[in-house]
């Protein structure tokens, strides 16, 4: 059958929910942030392809799909600043070491 | 002076009341006070005799005390010719005794209590030979039975003596209820207490048909009325309270013992002869006359075999009470009264030489005397004479007083004549027994250093003996029997002397001293072979007929188990309801705090364990770490998606 | 027939690296994962008929962000930590939790009805989308690049090394 929407839309759920697993689970920080990458792209992916099938004479979703881009670097570039600072001051950057404030 | 009279009791008990208050302080510390009390009253008792002889009337006198709803109760005193002839006996025996005590009680280191003791007694026995009423009459009647409880155990720190002085109370205590139930029985029927009256109405026959549970009224009542006269006279079978009386002082025994109080009862029965004399058929005096002679002749035989010289006396003052109950109750009213008199002079003189002897020989056992007759000749000698007054012999006191009640029971009842004819036998037989022992012979005892009392003891001895020597005189029938106009009850037809048998009972008690000189002074017949001889009879009178056992494992005994159930019952029985309750009471406060502890507190417990619980549950809500709140939320996702799905 | 083979095989080349970025131990070896990752994404793009943003994917992410990626992972000890264990103890859960997410997504998508256009997109996107950027979405345009001057400077403080 052609390839429509739903296709595009199952395989950015899968994207996304393998980025869930990655958050939810990993301990090293840096993998935490690989993870939302996957969640971000699986976005870009699904605004992509609604773009297409729903409102191709917009390209509003496309546009959008770039400033979530820019953002996602923006978003990327800070956290992988903490996550160097915090290495500098705490030692580690396994999240569940970072306890001072857990009880 | 009739008048007067009611001042003679007031004689001895301010000399009580003086002596307790002052004691030792007063002259002769309270001896003197006391005599002269005594003295005092002799006088005016001796004057109201002069003026009964002067044919005065008897008087009543009567004061009120209270009034009890509708009746009223007196106070009174009765002079007649009963009560002087009391009054006499009392005051003068009593005067004579009182003086002895000075010597006797000497070195005594309660010597002023005894006077005041004696003065109480002496007060209590004029009351109660004065009065005019049952009431007054009992009131003294108790007045002298306390005196002797306090006498008897005057020397308290004995056993023997306190326990004697128990047992006289208790045991005249029987005689008094049944007393009190008599004089109850009198009032409810006639509404009155006064001799007077009460007299005048059964005369007049008002209580001549009535019965009480069967029985006639009056014989009832005075029978009950005879039991006070059981108990204080010590007749059978409340006599075993006087032998044990000889623990007190020798002058209590002589005075309350002999002579005045155990004569009370026989006073009494006299003072309400009409009530004997008027039950149906004479019924009440065969009681009295029988049980006076079996007492007699029981007493005389347990006399024989006594070896301490006051219980000798002291049943022989039983057999002559008896003796006179008897002769009360074969009409011989006078003959009755006559020996009351007699006897109290003479047996109250040989107390007061047994005293003596006691005093010389510090002992009282008989066998252990002997040939006091030349150490103590005023001692001897008027033992010598109370004893012939006591064994019944020409001129003495004694013969014409015991020689009157043979008489009348011989013209009365036969038997009775024969219990009083073997009585008189054994009499003179242990009297004389107890002179050779005592008296004659050698002094058996090798500690004792005898010597003559001083003579503020003779002296009285010999005015006694003087008096058991001729007092008799005034019974004498060649002198007109003065007594016999003297004293006599309306309605006893007068009995004339009789010279055989006179005779006869002359050789009577000739008989018995014979006897007694046959085994005890020659010893012809020794007197163990008589004992062999008398075997099981001998046991018998040496225990005195088992009486006391009787009564100690019957009353005593019975008494004690009553008390001993009772307290068991109150310490198992009782104590246990009440242990029980406090058990419960406990048992159920253990109860209280179990449930306190377990289930208050287990609830309170179990609240805050709840709060732990769920509070250790709930703080994995927030862990800090934000990896499980992204968990929760895509949890929140899932669901609400769900949620939306479903719906 | 050859766009289904293009899509299956860009999807797995996709799904199977992200796989790898997930599951993997060695932290270096998850993050060079990723370059297949966002190269098959781009495919996707290309595709759905998105040259410009399939061009911006491959440089910014495959280029600058995996690289920069690698360079934190070398300055901080993630490169050393073979042994170390990855997974932290909701492991099981988050699966479970991912994975029920995943159904319950594609079960709604897949049940619903989505409105079908039938107009087409331009031929040159590139220059459409500069237009659109300076007239319908201008604000968009210049909020976003101030957010990379502040993200930039935001960075560079953070990470500074303090004197």
């Amino acid at each position: 059958m052609p390839v429509g929407l739903t296709h595009y839309l199952v395989v950015s759920v899968l994207l996304f929910c393998l980025g869930l697993y990655a958050m939810l689970t990993r301990r090293n920080a840096v993998a935490i942030l690989m993870g939302i990458e996957l969640m971000l792209n699986a976005a870009n992916i699904n605004l992509v392809a609604f773009n297409k099938f729903v409102a191709p004479a917009a390209l509003s979703g496309q546009v959008f799909a770039l400033v979530v881009i820019t953002l996602a670097a923006c978003e990327a570039g800070v956290g992988l600043a903490l996550v160097m600072a915090a290495y500098r001051n705490l030692e580690t950057i396994h999240v569940d070491e970072i306890n001072v404030m857990k009880w | 002076m009739l008048n007067l009279a009611w001042l003679i009791p007031l004689f001895p008990l301010t000399a009580f009341v003086l002596i307790i208050w002052r004691g030792r302080r007063l002259p002769g510390e309270g001896a003197y006070v006391a005599v002269a009390g005594m003295a005092l009253a002799a006088v005016m008792s001796i004057g109201i005799l002069f003026n009964m002889l002067g044919h005065a009337q008897p008087i009543d006198m009567n004061v009120r005390w209270m009034t009890l709803g509708t009746i009223p109760l007196e106070l009174g005193i009765r002079v007649d010719q009963l009560t002087t002839m009391m009054l006499l006996v009392v005051t003068v025996v009593g005067s004579m005794i009182f003086t002895y005590s000075i010597g006797y009680m000497h070195g005594d280191p309660r010597y002023p209590r005894f006077f005041a003791y004696l003065s109480l007694f002496a007060f209590s026995m004029l009351l109660l030979v004065l009065a005019n009423n049952l009431l007054m009459l009992y009131a003294g009647w108790e007045l002298v039975g306390l005196c002797s409880y306090l006498l008897i155990g005057f020397y308290f720190e004995k056993p023997s003596a306190a326990r004697a002085s128990m047992k006289a109370f208790l045991t005249t205590r029987v005689g008094d209820f049944f007393m009190f139930l008599g004089i109850l029985l009198i009032f409810i029927h006639l509404g009155t207490f006064r001799f007077e009256e009460i007299f005048a109405k059964v005369h007049d026959g008002a209580l001549k048909d009535l019965t009480v549970g069967g029985w006639p009224l009056l014989t009832v009542a005075a029978v009950l009325l005879f039991g006070g006269a059981v108990g204080k006279s010590a007749q059978v079978p409340l006599h075993t309270w006087l032998p044990d009386a000889m623990e007190g002082p020798t002058p209590v025994s002589a005075l309350i013992h002999a002579a005045t109080m155990v004569a009370a009862g026989v006073y009494m029965v006299a003072r309400t002869y009409t009530l004997f004399f008027a039950s149906g058929g004479q019924e009440a005096l065969h009681v009295v006359a029988w049980i006076g002679g079996i007492t007699a002749l029981m007493a005389a035989t347990i006399g024989v075999v006594q070896d301490d010289i006051k219980r000798v006396l002291a049943y022989s003052t039983i057999s002559q009470l008896g003796l006179m109950m008897m002769g009360l109750g074969v009409l011989g009213y006078t003959a009755g009264m006559f020996h009351l008199m007699t006897h109290a002079f003479f047996k109250a003189l040989l107390f007061l030489g047994a005293g003596s002897v006691i005093h010389a020989m510090h002992t009282n056992d008989i066998k252990d005397m002997g040939g006091l007759s030349k150490v103590m000749p005023s001692t001897y000698w008027t033992f010598l004479i109370g004893t012939l007054a006591l064994a019944g012999v020409f001129p003495f006191a004694g013969f014409w007083s015991k020689d009157e009640i043979l008489l009348e029971a011989f013209h009365h009842n036969t038997a009775l004549f024969a219990v009083g004819a073997l009585t008189s036998f054994l009499t003179a037989f242990y009297m004389f027994r107890v002179i050779f022992y005592t008296f004659t012979g050698t002094q058996r005892s090798h500690t004792a250093h005898p010597h003559e009392s001083p003579d503020v003891m003779t002296r009285p001895l010999w005015v006694l003996a003087i008096f058991s020597a001729f007092i008799g005189l005034v019974g004498a029938p060649f002198l007109g029997n003065p007594f016999h106009a003297f004293i006599h009850f309306e309605g006893i037809e007068a009995i004339p002397f009789d010279v055989t048998l006179a005779l006869g009972s002359l050789a009577i008690a000739g008989a018995g001293i014979l006897s007694a000189a046959a085994v005890y002074h020659w010893k012809v017949i020794p007197s163990a072979s008589l004992r062999r001889a008398a075997g099981p009879l001998h046991t018998l009178v040496v225990n005195k007929y088992y009486f006391d056992e009787l009564y100690q494992v019957v009353f005593v005994r019975g008494t004690l188990w009553i008390g001993q159930a009772l307290r068991a019952f109150d310490v198992y029985i009782i104590d246990m309801l009440v242990n029980m309750v406090g058990l419960a009471g406990v048992g159920l406060a253990n109860l209280y705090g179990w449930f306190d502890t377990h289930i208050v507190d287990g609830a309170v417990n179990l609240v805050g364990y709840v709060v732990g619980a769920t509070g250790g549950l709930l703080r994995y809500w927030q862990t800090g770490r934000a990896q499980n709140y992204l968990l929760v939320i895509a949890l929140g996702v899932i669901i609400l998606v769900a949620v939306g799905l479903l719906r | 027939m050859g766009e289904q083979a293009a899509f299956i095989i860009l999807s797995i080349i996709t799904l199977a690296s992200a796989v790898v970025v997930v599951n993997s131990n060695n932290v270096v070896r998850a993050a060079l994962a990723l370059v297949p990752t966002f190269l098959g994404v781009t495919g996707l793009y290309i595709m759905l008929q998105a040259e410009f943003v399939a061009g911006i994917q491959v440089l910014i992410y495959a280029g600058a962000i995996t690289v920069l990626i690698l360079f934190v992972i070398m300055l901080t000890e993630g490169g050393t930590g073979l042994r170390i264990r990855q997974r932290n103890e909701q492991a099981p859960l988050g699966l479970l939790t991912a994975a029920a997410l995943a159904a319950i997504l594609i079960s709604v998508l897949t049940r619903t009805e989505w409105p079908k256009s039938t107009a087409t997109l331009p031929q040159y996107t590139a220059s459409a989308i500069g237009n659109t950027f300076l007239t319908n979405s201008v604000l968009a345009f210049e909020v976003s690049s101030l957010v990379l001057l502040i993200s930039l400077m935001g960075a560079i403080i953070i990470a500074r090394r303090e004197k």
